[in-house]
């Protein structure tokens, strides 16, 4: 596991596209600049959506992995 | 960032600027299924900080009407056009297999089933990234649908030309 500072959790497990890319970006902005969030999901579309979602946002992925069909990201705030 | 490796992009991360993409969704034809696929990708591109417009025209418009105004119009053929196709986002057809009704309601249990979000929700979440929903004045006049029988949180009415130039300026236009 990691030892990273994450300063807000969200668990989108269980909801299919949209809406864990919808959450993501919900979530990002109640943090500051700099801070990371943590999104948990299950929707299989969310491994290449969250990367395009980064990419396109500006917002940098940290961190990625999966255990038990349930995929996680951590993202950093532009 | 550094994986992507389109040229433009890489000079402008140094900089911190990446051109923003726009995306131009044309809402015309209402039917259910099209309006959901509408907003998805509506939402998804507000949550990508694409700048998206949609420009609501035709049998779009009606989606956009308050859900509890059941007859827009002001002559008998505005009027039954709205009779006889309810309004609302909450009462769309299905482009197929409408079956009076049964169409809808079995796509809205599988959506639970799912949890896919529904089309209400995900107008609500476009609004809330900064999604413009951007009625044609032209739909208004002839379907007689007035300012007040819309949501809220609509831009001004346009029309063409306007919607044309969104067009142009757009990486992706889409009609719907």
């Amino acid at each position: 596991m990691s030892d990273l500072d994450i300063k807000l959790k969200v668990d989108a497990s269980g909801l299919s596209c949209p809406m864990p890319i919808l959450k993501a970006t919900q979530a990002i902005k109640t943090v500051n600049s700099g801070e990371l969030i943590e999104i948990l999901a299950t929707d299989p579309g969310s491994v290449k959506d969250f990367p395009s979602w980064a990419a396109s946002t500006g917002n940098a992925l940290v961190e990625q992995d999966s255990a038990n069909g349930k995929f996680r990201f951590v993202f950093r705030r532009k | 960032m550094s994986a992507v490796a389109t040229a433009p992009a890489a000079g402008a991360a140094t900089v911190g600027a990446v051109k923003t993409k726009k995306l131009v969704i044309v809402d015309y034809s209402g039917e259910l299924e099209k309006t959901w696929a509408t907003l998805i990708l509506a939402s998804t591109a507000g949550a990508m900080e694409m700048e998206t417009n949609v420009f609501i025209t035709f049998w779009g418009l009606q989606t956009f009407v308050k859900d509890s105004k059941r007859i827009t119009g002001e002559n008998w053929m505005q009027k039954m056009m709205s009779f006889m196709q309810r309004p609302g986002i909450s009462h769309r057809k299905l482009s197929k297999m409408n079956f009076m009704g049964m169409g809808p309601w079995m796509m809205f249990k599988l959506a639970k089933k799912y949890n896919t979000a529904k089309p209400k929700e995900l107008l609500e979440m476009a609004q809330a990234v900064g999604v413009k929903f951007i009625p044609c004045q032209m739909t208004m006049d002839l379907f007689g649908i007035k300012r007040e029988d819309l949501i809220d949180g609509l831009e001004e009415p346009v029309g063409a030309a306007t919607a044309l130039q969104l067009m142009t300026e757009a990486d992706s236009t889409l009609f719907i």
